[in-house]
């Protein structure tokens, strides 16, 4: 068992998954590397291993979400974690103050690990300061998705190989897509070249500033690129009129089968989901050869997996230190 | 440093453990081999050529990954982070005897974790431990079926297995 020889050898070392934008190239990777020995444990007959065994798992959602919190109870249950759910709906929660206070009762309930969604940005971090538990963050604000950008890199990169030199296009609302942001990171640090493109009225304020090019044309940028990330266009989060109508958006921003044609024959086609389809995409396309949009389900969980084991490693090992002196 | 067992003893205890694996083998039942990583994928894959080459069919080989299951996760040691890597075992292993394959049996812990392992890929008819090197030390409860050298060391010292495919030489030391 013992492995000798070895110069140096990568350590994991964050208890918090607080965004990708943190993060190292090395880190990214090792994420990656790691999950790619839970995929098996999806596949077989016993669907659960036992690393996470007696350690509470607190689903702590302010935000609506039924994929990413039911992604995060699988993956903790697979790794034989109890989870309990704390959603916006039963509990009389209004931000701030509120936060901490929810935070400080779960303290005391001794939990392990707490998967926060917050619609404020900065959430998370705000946290993982006041407990002591590992925080993995679920979305917070416009800032940060991690493991959909971690999922997201890990169905390319099994898909493509890597993501070096790579062409990537994330289509849509950028400007409230926290998607988008954590994709941009892990793409960008893995080498990938990443063009927003989308309305001018949905970019970000200062996107310049961000490691990517902008397009304001999809039409201009289809036939260049490997991978194609159309984002969801959030109803609930758009105010004013940043497009005249949907249909004049699906004109010049749907990924449709007539534009599908001209896109390389190997692109992916991604989609953080749920789908508005016939919106940002065509029912074809999101069900055709090309679309990686289910595997990027499965990978959630098995990515999920990973970053709780090694969070909750990370968190083992400083315990072990503060023990040891 | 002192070498216990050179590249022609290694191989020659690779010989007998075949031939005794294949004596043991009834009448009628598969058989697979299926290493623990990382030195013992390497043993078990060498063991399954041999076998396939002495039964006249190919002998499934797997690797293991026993990370997830082993009993430190929680009471980490420092220096050593353990890290998950790929089980890869590309058949069923229901109802066949598996040749659970490691380099050094020493406290038994990996062989414990491994067979953890295995009952959660399925329900093998049996499983045998197979080593190249068994050492003092047991912690647990657990003999090997078939041990190719008997190593005499101490408690604190290290016996290790190297083997040309992962580490350019081939040879067995304690140190």
């Amino acid at each position: 068992m013992a492995e000798k020889g070895k110069t140096k050898e990568f350590k994991w070392q964050r208890k918090h998954l607080l965004g990708l934008r943190e993060l190292t190239a090395e880190e990214i990777t090792y994420i990656l590397d790691t999950a790619q020995g839970f995929e098996e444990i999806s596949a077989r007959a016993v669907k659960k291993a036992p690393p996470l065994r007696g350690k509470l798992v607190v689903n702590l959602f302010f935000e609506d979400s039924t994929r990413t919190r039911n992604s995060f109870a699988l993956a903790a249950n697979r790794l034989s974690a109890d989870v309990v759910e704390f959603t916006k709906k039963d509990s009389s929660v209004s931000k701030g103050e509120t936060l901490l206070d929810t935070a400080r009762n779960l303290e005391a309930m001794g939990i392990d690990i707490v998967v926060i969604r917050h619609n404020a940005g900065g959430a998370p971090t705000l946290l993982s300061k006041y407990i002591n538990a590992c925080v993995v963050n679920a979305g917070d604000g416009y800032c940060e998705h991690p493991t959909q950008g971690l999922l997201d890199v890990f169905t390319i990169r099994k898909r493509k190989g890597s993501l070096k030199g790579l062409k990537i296009a994330i289509v849509g609302d950028i400007s409230h897509s926290r998607v988008a942001r954590s994709d941009m990171w892990a793409m960008t640090k893995l080498g990938a070249e990443v063009t927003f493109v989308g309305p001018p009225t949905l970019m970000p304020p200062k996107v310049e500033q961000l490691p990517v090019k902008i397009s304001y044309s999809l039409d201009d940028v289809i036939e260049k690129v490997d991978v194609i990330n159309m984002l969801r266009i959030q109803f609930e989060r758009l105010g004013g009129n940043p497009f005249p109508s949907v249909r004049e958006y699906s004109h010049y921003f749907g990924l449709t089968v007539e534009r599908m044609k001209r896109a390389k024959p190997d692109i992916l086609v991604m989609h953080p989901g749920p789908i508005n389809r016939g919106l940002e995409i065509e029912s074809e396309v999101a069900d055709g050869k090309n679309s990686v949009i289910l595997q990027q389900v499965t990978n959630g969980v098995t990515v999920r997996m990973a970053v709780l084991f090694l969070v909750n490693q990370a968190a083992a090992e400083k315990q072990a230190e503060a023990q040891n002196g | 440093m002192k070498v216990l067992l050179n590249a022609k003893q290694i191989d020659s205890i690779l010989n007998k453990l075949t031939n005794r694996i294949v004596a043991d083998i009834p009448e009628g039942v598969e058989i697979a081999v299926i290493g623990i990583r990382s030195r013992g994928e390497i043993v078990a894959q060498r063991l399954a050529k041999r076998l396939s080459e002495k039964i006249g069919s190919d002998i499934p080989c797997g690797t293991l990954d026993i990370t997830l299951y082993r009993d430190d996760l929680n009471s980490p040691k420092s220096g050593s982070q353990p890290r998950v890597r790929t089980t890869e075992i590309r058949f069923n292993i229901d109802d066949k005897i598996i040749i659970l394959v490691d380099d050094v049996l020493h406290t038994g812990r990996s062989a414990r974790a491994a067979m953890d392992a295995l009952i959660d890929l399925g329900r093998p008819k049996a499983i045998r431990l197979a080593v190249l090197v068994d050492r003092a030390g047991r912690e647990f409860p657990i003999q090997a079926d078939y041990a190719g050298y008997k190593a005499v060391a101490k408690p604190e010292q290290l016996v290790q297995v190297l083997l040309k495919e992962s580490d350019n030489k081939e040879q067995v030391i304690v140190e």
